[in-house]
């Protein structure tokens, strides 16, 4: 059993602090993953339109690698592996 | 095999023994291949287990104890299990080290549910919702290893084209190409 302290310690927050840079999730192109799952897997993965969905997919295609999410790391992180689990090649990076 | 459509009561296909044994023999042998030996025949992860059955291996989850931080060496594992940064081998290892358990669970469970649906005498399949998301994710994981077997690029019918007659490639082409027909009609089938 454990008693909250009497006093909580606040940590020191800078109001001046510029919210993160955005980092994004990346797929790349692949040539066994078909176009038709690519698109269905946006779709259920992001909730994205299908003419948002099909345009990354064919961003994907045909540029090689499209960015299909950005936000915090933490957030990119998890579309990565969601991602993997359905055998996409998805990284993640900082959006500089 | 005409491929999965949709009917009242969910997606469906007809499969020949044949077909079945084929799916079958691969989706266990990449489920072994993730999940270590004997992966696949482990019961569904949906059924009681014995108490403590499988404690050291969650806990180790938990923990991330022992997890592996380099990509693995073999190269269809590689492909399954992706280096999340490209050009960060540190932040890659962090990340395998928490993600890559449940990535292989996940893919093992996909290939249990296929051999729980698809009897090994082949005849009619249905799937729910729930399970036609596990047999896309199966199958697309089964081409994706063939796909590094194979060698399998962009233009690979052209380059595949002029095999000469009985290259082995050549029966694992046509399975290929059947997975292929397969996760297309299925994902058709789903929309």
């Amino acid at each position: 059993m454990s008693v909250a302290p009497a006093e909580v310690e606040r940590p020191e927050v800078d109001e001046d602090v510029v919210p993160d840079t955005p980092w994004v999730t990346i797929v790349w192109n692949d040539p066994v993953n078909l176009m038709s799952y690519v698109t269905y897997v946006f779709q259920k993965v992001f909730g994205y339109a299908k003419p948002r969905a099909e345009k990354l997919m064919m961003d994907v295609h045909h540029k090689g690698k499209a960015v299909v999410s950005s936000g915090t790391r933490e957030i990119m992180e998890r579309d990565a592996e969601v991602l993997h689990g359905y055998g996409l090649w998805a990284t993640v990076s900082h959006d500089r | 095999m005409a491929g999965f459509r949709r009917t009242p009561r969910g997606v469906s296909a007809r499969f020949t023994a044949g077909e079945a044994e084929i799916l079958r023999s691969l989706v266990a042998q990449v489920a072994d291949l993730v999940g270590g030996p004997g992966a696949a025949q482990a019961p569904p992860a949906d059924e009681p287990e014995a108490p403590g059955g499988d404690m050291p291996l969650d806990l180790a989850a938990i923990f991330a104890m022992d997890a592996p931080a380099a990509p693995p060496e073999d190269p269809v594992l590689a492909r399954l299990l992706p280096d999340a940064y490209g050009d960060d081998p540190e932040a890659a290892g962090e990340f395998r080290r928490y993600t890559e358990h449940g990535l292989r669970s996940g893919k093992v469970a996909a290939a249990q549910t296929v051999l729980a649906t698809l009897p090994a005498a082949g005849g009619r399949v249905r799937l729910s919702a729930g399970d036609a998301e596990a047999w896309l994710r199966s199958l697309n994981d089964v081409r994706l290893a063939l796909g590094v077997v194979l060698g399998i690029t962009e233009d690979y019918e052209r380059e595949f084209g002029d095999l000469t007659p009985g290259d082995p490639r050549e029966a694992y082409l046509h399975v290929y190409d059947f997975l292929t027909f397969l996760q297309e009609t299925l994902v058709r089938a789903l929309r």
